[in-house]
């Protein structure tokens, strides 16, 4: 499990810069965390590169990026090093490598995805059931999501116990905990230290908008995810199975989570083609793109079965969402929606400290 | 040039005190147009190096703790420069620093408490977060917000006066030369520091080996052009600050990380691996500005501080890494010293040590050397540990201090009277203020203040005519 080393070489110097500089101190975790070695382990990188949001504050702020022949770039030397350990760290590895910089390979997996839900629905169909179970029967969509979901589940813990090995944490106490779900609960970060937002759209002028796009995509996703846990527990444990009403808990949930995950992912695309891709990782750009669209392509799809429930097309809107459903789940400890765990992990670590 | 033809002002210069004045004479109406020499990403002149600025305040300000009285700020002052200093002046920039910090916020700039390292600063000093270059980003956005025209790789060759008046300024840009006649004029464009040549002529040439630890645009055209014709002239040639900075850093813009701390757990020898001064005479703070002037007496202007592993972590880590030997011998050959002069200059040295037990590394602990010469007065402690570690020395200056006379106004002047459309601002006027001598974080403050006393009093002067 060697990292590239070049990468964290080039990380390794930059730091030392920063280090010997700290001009940058208060705009976000990354610094104070940095400021407390004098030298850095492979580990210590690999926790400074997950505790970065990229929001590129400490770049447009840095008197010593290039033309400088000091060459400071310290967004793209901490993302590509952390691109390379999600790829390193992933259960199974030769998944991590294959999608984390591949958005191409994200796509086929979606259009995967697609095929094998027609299949199903085609060759299975249902034992006669209402709406969408008319379409595939609940056992059958149960036998194909409960691995899709628990994979994910099982390979992202592995990863995360490597990750914690590798930049050497202390057990893990509840208080490190809360204090990482808080600043994640609000992007504290993400504001900038000064409460001015990140520097993405426009170099160096602040703004929030990718906080707020973010937001609205965390919560959004996290609507929907509750919705869907909420249904799961009507069918199994209130026995009402679906379909439910507009006014119903899991429709006003979804319904919510849906436009806002479609919005955020919207605007996060948007301002991802508007910012400077040189302080991105290193060959990333299109695989981000494509994991954002898949996410957002989660969320129309389902908002669009949600109206076009009642019509003809409702069968093959299923099959294409739940198709997208699929290839996001298993996809999930592979593309860029890693991070959201990795990053909940870094901040736990930094606790710590 | 097209958006404004003629400018009412012409700010020369695109750092800390040229922003200042643009922005302040835009809000005051004027149509002001900025002359950059640097292109974009280096605009900002030694204001993008920089960390903080000085601040009066009475009670907690901003990132700021306690309270910095007018008085105590002026005896700090009249402390380094060893009472050159006009008190006028420095108690108008003393007084106007406390309001500055709610303006510099109000147009954009954000502070950080002190860094890590720095806590002594906490009181005296507020952070700008993300230093200098932040600070400078957040005032073009204003500035431009406000109307201010910028012109980069703009570099001004040559101001016409006229009697008492500036009656036009040409510049150059794309290779071609520009001519501009507008109401007023701000210099802004700081000493002369980075004109390898200008301070040869001042110290001989041995300055030809030091390094500029800030913009290599600041060679001073128009201080020198100004001067020619007559402006009043504050301060010498000689003047200026300089500090031991690594020996490795590049010519120019090598900033605040090629700064190194070692030197009081140290030895430093020339290149015949001689000790030349006392490391340990005070506090780092306190004796970092004097060894600019030391190196650049040693012969090839260039010294060598040597430290061993028990000193490794003590100080603050810089940009380049300690050259390191298991041996002194193999040391000095790394470093180019004669390997038998070092041994023997660090065995009197080491015999010279004595009781080590109060050894402290934050305090005057006075654990001295005896029947040394020169003498280590305090953290002298045997260099035995190995590996060792050795890192070069060379003289970083900082800025000049020769300049040009103004007021309280900030107005320049020739013979007894004013020029009447001419002010200046930040280093190009700081020798109005501090003869010799500087205290951290007063470069900005001088910029800050005068640069909108400058901006006022040229918006006045525009809109009157
Ligand atoms: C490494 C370093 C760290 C420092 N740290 C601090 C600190 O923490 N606090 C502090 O108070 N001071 C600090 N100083 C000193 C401080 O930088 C200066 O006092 C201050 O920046 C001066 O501001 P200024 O606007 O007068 O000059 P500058 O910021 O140097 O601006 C001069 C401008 O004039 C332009 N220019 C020059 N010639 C021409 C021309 N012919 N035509 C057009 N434009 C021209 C330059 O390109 C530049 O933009 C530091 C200096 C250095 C080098
Ligand atoms: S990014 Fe640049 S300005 Fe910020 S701490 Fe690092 S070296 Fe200093
Ligand atoms: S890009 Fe933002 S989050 Fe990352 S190190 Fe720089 S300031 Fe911190």
């Amino acid at each position: 499990m060697q990292m590239q080393s070049d990468l964290l070489q080039e990380a390794r110097r930059q730091a030392e810069i920063c280090n010997a500089c700290r001009y940058c101190e208060g705009y976000c975790s990354v610094f104070p965390a940095l400021h407390a070695e004098r030298a850095f382990s492979d580990g210590d990188l690999t926790q400074l590169a997950n505790l970065c949001h990229n929001c590129r504050g400490c770049y447009y702020a840095c008197q010593y990026t290039a033309p400088h022949e000091f060459e400071l770039n310290l967004p793209q030397a901490l993302a590509n090093v952390r691109q390379e350990s999600w790829e390193d760290l992933a259960f199974p590895q030769v998944a991590g490598r294959a999608f984390q910089k591949n958005g191409v390979a994200i796509a086929v997996v979606a259009v995967i995805g697609f095929a094998v839900l027609f299949w199903t629905a085609k060759s299975l169909g249902s034992e006669g059931g209402e709406g969408f179970y008319a379409v595939l029967s609940h056992n059958a969509m149960v036998a194909i999501f409960l691995p899709a979901f628990l994979f994910p589940l099982v390979s992202i813990a592995i990863s995360l116990r490597r990750y914690l090995k590798r930049v050497d944490a202390e057990p893990l106490k509840p208080a490190h905990l809360v204090k990482a779900l808080k600043q994640a609960a609000q992007m504290r970060n993400l504001k900038g230290g000064h409460g001015d937002g990140c520097n993405f759209e426009d170099e160096d002028r602040f703004t929030h908008a990718r906080r707020m796009a973010h937001q609205a995509v965390m919560y959004g996703f996290l609507l929907c995810f509750t919705s869907t846990s909420v249904a799961t527990v009507m069918h199994y444990v209130l026995d009402l199975p679906a379909p439910y009403g507009l006014f119903s808990l899991p429709k006003l949930l979804g319904l919510s989570g849906g436009l806002l995950l479609v919005l955020g992912c919207v605007e996060l695309i948007r301002l991802k083609l508007r910012s400077d891709r040189a302080l991105g990782a290193q060959g990333a750009f299109g695989a981000e793109i494509a994991f954002v669209g898949l996410l957002g392509f989660v969320g129309l799809s389902g908002l669009l079965l949600y109206a076009l429930g009642q019509t003809a097309a409702m069968p093959l809107l299923l099959a294409v969402h739940l198709g997208a459903v699929l290839a996001f789940f298993l996809l999930t400890p592979f593309t860029k929606m890693a991070h959201g765990f990795y990053r909940l992990t870094a901040l736990v670590v930094d606790a710590q400290r | 040039m097209s958006s404004i033809e003629t400018p009412d002002i012409v700010v020369i210069g695109g750092g800390n005190a040229a922003l200042c004045a643009a922005i302040t004479a835009a809000e005051a109406g004027a149509r002001v147009l900025i002359l950059e020499a640097a292109p974009k990403p280096y605009r900002g002149g030694n204001s993008r190096h920089t960390r903080n600025f000085r601040c009066m305040h009475h009670g907690p300000l901003g990132p700021l703790v306690d309270s910095y009285t007018e008085d105590e700020y002026l005896a700090d002052l009249l402390k380094v420069t060893g009472g050159k200093t006009h008190e006028g002046l420095a108690r108008l920039a003393i007084r106007t620093s406390e309001d500055c910090l709610p303006w510099m916020e109000a147009h954009g700039v954000r502070f950080q408490p002190s860094l890590s390292g720095t806590l002594s600063l906490a009181r005296t000093n507020a952070f700008f977060l993300g230093g200098g270059k932040g600070l400078v980003n957040a005032y073009y956005r204003t500035a431009e917000k406000l109307g201010v025209q910028v012109a980069y790789e703009a570099a001004v060759t040559h101001l016409e006066l006229t009697d008492d008046r500036i009656d036009f300024i040409d510049y150059t840009q794309d290779g071609q030369t520009h001519r501009v006649a507008p109401k007023s004029v701000v210099v802004a464009s700081g000493g002369f520091q980075a004109d390898t040549d200008w301070l040869a002529r001042a110290w001989g040439p041995a300055a030809k080996n030091f390094l500029i630890r800030g913009t290599p645009y600041n060679r001073g055209v128009v201080l020198a052009d100004l001067l020619d014709q007559g402006v009043e002239q504050v301060g010498d040639p000689t003047q200026c600050h300089a500090v031991a900075i690594d020996g490795r850093a590049p010519k120019f813009d090598g900033g605040i990380v090629t700064r190194l701390d070692c030197v009081p757990f140290s030895i430093v020898v020339n290149k015949d691996a001689q000790r030349f001064y006392d490391e340990g005479e005070d506090v780092w703070p306190k004796r970092y500005a004097i060894w600019g002037r030391l190196v650049a007496a040693q012969p090839d202007q260039v010294g060598y501080v040597i430290i061993d592993a028990k000193s490794l972590n003590l100080f603050m880590p810089s940009v380049f890494p300690p050259i390191k030997a298991d041996t002194l011998e193999e040391l000095a050959r790394k470093m180019d010293l004669p390997a038998e002069a070092l041994v023997q200059t660090v065995a009197e040295f080491n015999a010279a040590c004595g009781d080590t037990s109060t050894f402290h590394p934050t305090e005057l602990d006075g654990v001295a050397t005896t029947g040394l010469t020169p003498p280590k007065t305090n953290w002298a402690r045997p260099i035995t540990e190995p590996p060792f570690y050795g890192y070069s020395l060379r003289t970083g200056v900082t800025f000049t201090y020769l300049g040009l006379k103004v007021d309280e106004r900030a107005q320049c002047a020739i013979g007894n009277r004013p020029v009447s459309n001419l002010w200046a601002a930040g280093e190009t006027m700081a020798g109005s203020i501090l003869g010799q001598g500087y205290l951290a974080g007063f470069g900005m403050t001088i910029g800050t203040v005068f640069g909108r006393i400058a901006g006022k009093e040229a918006a006045a002067h525009a809109n009157a005519i």
